[in-house]
């Protein structure tokens, strides 16, 4: 089971996965991959402390499933908050 | 409009002032997320699942066109280009970040308006009659009442901690188009026995997990008390709400808990320590701000000027945004112009930035400057003359605003849902755009009549399903998106609640569904019998049914 | 723990004893609604002053009658969001008449300070390492109020009647 960070950043509350190096990324495809419960705990705790420290609000782990370097949320809200509003109609959303 | 003064402008600017203050500490780590929330809250910004949300007072839905042409610039430039107005007669935009939430605040304080208590546990946004001071069933105009409760509610120091949040509604007629029986506070203006205008009192009213309809507390009350008596409710509530369980914390479960005889007790006990105080509203400053409430100069016209029945016989598409969309004025030679934003297909209650500047453009040429909210998500132009009605039927159709369907099947209400929202558990505008746009292309539309479909993605009930003729209710099951129809709700002077009607069904099932609810009333109706009066007429069994029954066809989808 | 009284830091002259303390013959004390309910005529006959703190959920109309006796009253917040205790200063000050010390106590923000100066607070027990600096600022977020209340600022009513009669 693949598991990624999702937070929201705190100064425009944009979605935001845990990347490589401590980064925050916008692309759930460019999120770091958790694949053991160790690294899921350190890393957790480590954004915690970016949640102290004010660049995001909120971190927490989800499932992901990858299909053609495609990272896809299990659960349908967090594949909503990768993937934006799921009514993109006209571009204008 | 009423228009700020020195002190109105002076609070305003201060408070902008304050939140710029308190997000520069909180980006500097001086507040933590924990402290802010409720502040931020209280300033109308929410973090939802994209971004953050800000939610704007439009008190008791008036609008003026220099007000709707700066949200048009705060939309292009804060924001994606859009807004929605939702059924507190606010509007929210959704993809505002945090760091310019002051700027954007204080363009919004520059015409006069705020978000102030849009949020929080605190007095929320007052809302009222978007026909008030127009309408010819109208008693008194309610909206002078509804200033000056919006002031004593703004920054009130005693009340901005309460157990949870606290809505007012006020409505000066008899058709109530305010849904007062479902607010904390629900006012009804009428006349006593002697003629005098003042306030039935309706407290305890609400939907969400525990829907209720508002009990009466007091049947009469003199207006010029009115502060005091909300000052002795909120006083009961502030110290006696529940404060250990928020899905229990409204003050309905209170007055559940303690029954309404009770409450009124504690209350009129109250009442009797404040009511000769200050805190009685001085003549001279209702006559203050009701005189921004005065009619506008009319001119001397006739009903149903000859071009009018003219262009209506010559242009069936224009006759039929007549019949449904316009309603008389207490002035004659006026009307009252509703404008759908439930375009086929579009977001219910969404309008562009575009949109929004040209509506603006129409009001002032033909409304006298101004823009009324209602409840279901849409606009009203309140003055226009019969004899412009055409030409600005011609405007709002090149706009895409001239959607003939106000009150009728695909006038449906939604909250934002899952696609937006952090609380929701299900999605609900693409319901509503599904339902909506099965309807647009059937005939059945018009002969359906008065029919109102709410849609709701959590218990929240900011779609207000529980008062909708049908009510859509989306759940989680099991990672799954179903939705729960519940009928004969509605929102009026005989307000009542939906009855469930049965288990989720899926989202490809519902339009189906709704055409079966739809078809058992056309089959079973009375001769001018509403959807709302065939269904308290014969019960949910036929309904029932019709969508579960060994036959159902909820499969059947256009 | 930082002390404000009447816009000024000072240390705190009252004691607080728990209800297992003896009462001690002298020096100003703060006792529990129980200790104050259970002892009062012996804290009344030692002559020094006393204070009551209540808690949140304690309505502060068991010690209506009490006032005059008492030269402190401190309201708990358990957590800045519940918002009892603006309503029971309002009530110790309007209602019941109350002239001593009005202390918030607890979870005292400074973005909550202005709305309890209003309701009558002139003592505020601030939370973690805030200062006077943090109160003094907050005193200023406003010159303008909607509501008359309990403070001696002007509300916008009474300022719109004074402008308006030429005052």
């Amino acid at each position: 089971m693949t598991q990624v960070i999702i937070a929201n950043r705190l100064g425009d509350g944009v979605v935001v996965f845990r990347g490589a190096d401590n980064q925050w990324v916008e692309s759930i495809n460019d999120s770091l991959a958790i694949d053991n419960d160790a690294q899921a705990e350190s890393l957790l705790n480590a954004s915690q402390e970016d949640e102290v420290a004010n660049l995001i609000i909120d971190p927490y782990l989800i499932e992901v499933t990858e299909t053609d370097g495609q990272r896809v949320p299990t659960v349908y809200r967090e594949a909503i908050r990768a993937n934006g509003p799921s009514i993109q109609k006209d571009g204008q959303q | 409009m009423y228009r700020y003064d020195e002190f109105d402008s002076t609070l305003v600017n201060e408070r902008v002032e304050q939140f710029r203050n308190q997000v520069q500490r909180r980006m500097a780590g001086e507040l933590t997320e924990d402290q802010f929330k409720p502040l931020r809250l209280m300033n109308g910004l929410y973090l939802q699942l994209h971004a953050y949300m800000l939610r704007i007072n439009v008190p008791y839905g008036c609008l003026s066109t220099r007000q709707l042409r700066r949200l048009a610039k705060i939309a292009n430039r804060y924001d994606k280009g859009f807004g929605h107005f939702t059924t507190r007669q606010n509007i929210q935009f959704n993809w505002i970040k945090l760091e310019e939430t002051a700027d954007i605040l204080a363009e919004l304080a520059d015409v006069e308006m705020n978000a102030m208590q849009s949020s929080g546990n605190c007095v929320r946004n007052i809302t009222s009659d978007h026909y008030a001071g127009r309408a010819r069933d109208e008693i008194e105009d309610p909206r002078v009442w509804c200033e000056l409760l919006r002031q004593y509610s703004i920054l009130n120091p005693e009340f901005s901690y309460l157990p949870r949040k606290f809505k007012l509604a006020v409505t000066g007629s008899p058709n109530d188009r305010a849904a007062v029986a479902v607010h904390d506070i629900g006012l009804r203006m009428h006349h006593n026995e002697q003629g005098e205008p003042g306030f039935e009192v309706i407290v305890g009213g609400g939907q969400g997990r525990t829907p209720v309809i508002g009990k009466t507390i007091r049947s009469w009350l003199e207006p010029q008390h009115i502060i005091s008596y909300v000052e002795a409710i909120l006083r009961i509530y502030n110290l006696y709400g529940r404060r250990d369980n928020m899905y229990k914390a409204r003050i309905k479960i209170l007055v559940n808990a303690l029954g309404i005889d009770k409450f009124r007790e504690l209350v009129d006990a109250e009442w009797e320590q404040i009511r000769d105080s200050q805190l009685e509203i001085p003549a001279a400053e209702i006559e203050r701000i009701d005189a921004y409430f005065q009619p506008p100069a009319y001119e001397a016209l006739s009903d149903n000027p000859d071009q009018l029945d003219q262009q209506r016989a010559a242009e069936p598409a224009f006759d039929a945004w007549v019949s449904n969309n316009v309603v008389s004025h207490k002035i004659p030679g006026y009307a009252i112009a509703n404008i759908s934003l439930k375009a086929p297909g579009r977001v219910p209650g969404d309008i562009y930035a575009n949109q929004m500047e040209s509506l603006a453009d129409l009001a002032d040429q033909y409304s006298l400057g101004e823009v009324r909210v209602n409840h279901r998500q849409n606009l009203t132009l309140a003055d226009v003359r019969q004899s412009d009605l055409h030409a600005l039927w011609q405007a709002l159709t090149a706009l895409e605003l001239a959607t003939p369907n106000i009150g009728l099947a695909s006038d449906i209400v939604a909250c934002p849902g899952l696609d937006y929202c952090a609380l929701a558990n299900a999605r609900s505008i693409p319901i509503a755009q599904d339902v909506g746009l099965h309807f647009s292309e059937s005939k059945k539309l018009h002969d359906v009549g008065q029919l109102t479909i709410n849609v709701d993605g959590c218990m929240n009930a900011c779609g207000h399903h529980h008062v909708g003729n049908i009510g859509i209710l989306g759940v989680d099951k099991r990672g799954k998106e179903f939705y729960q129809l519940t009928l004969g709700g509605a929102s009026d002077q005989n307000a009542s609640l939906g009855d469930r009607l049965g288990p989720g069904l899926p989202q490809a099932e519902i339009p189906g569904a709704i055409e079966s609810i739809i078809d058992t009333y056309l089959n079973i109706r009375d001769s001018g019998e509403s959807f709302i009066e065939t269904y308290r007429r014969v019960g949910i069994e036929p309904f029932k049914e019709a969508v579960y029954g060994p036959g159902k066809p909820t499969k059947r989808v256009a | 723990m930082t002390l404000i009284k009447d816009r000024l830091e000072i240390s705190d002259p009252f004691t607080k004893i728990s209800a297992d303390d003896a009462i001690p013959d002298s020096g100003a004390l703060l006792v529990s609604l129980s200790v104050w309910q259970d002892h009062w005529e012996q804290l009344i006959r030692r002559q020094e002053p006393v204070g009551v703190q209540l808690a949140s959920d304690e309505h502060p109309d068991v010690i209506a009658d009490d006032v005059d006796q008492l030269a402190l009253i401190a309201l708990e917040f358990p957590t800045f969001r519940d918002g009892r205790a603006y309503s029971y200063a309002r009530l110790i000050r309007e209602r019941y008449g109350f002239t001593g010390e009005l202390r918030a106590v607890g979870d005292v923000l400074p973005d909550q300070l202005h709305y309890m100066e209003r309701v009558g607070f002139n003592a505020f027990e601030l939370a973690g390492n805030r200062g006077v600096e943090d109160y003094l600022r907050a005193d200023k977020d406003f010159s303008v109020w909607y509501q008359s209340s309990t403070d001696d600022r002007a509300s916008a009513l009474r300022l719109r009647t004074q402008v308006k009669n030429g005052g």
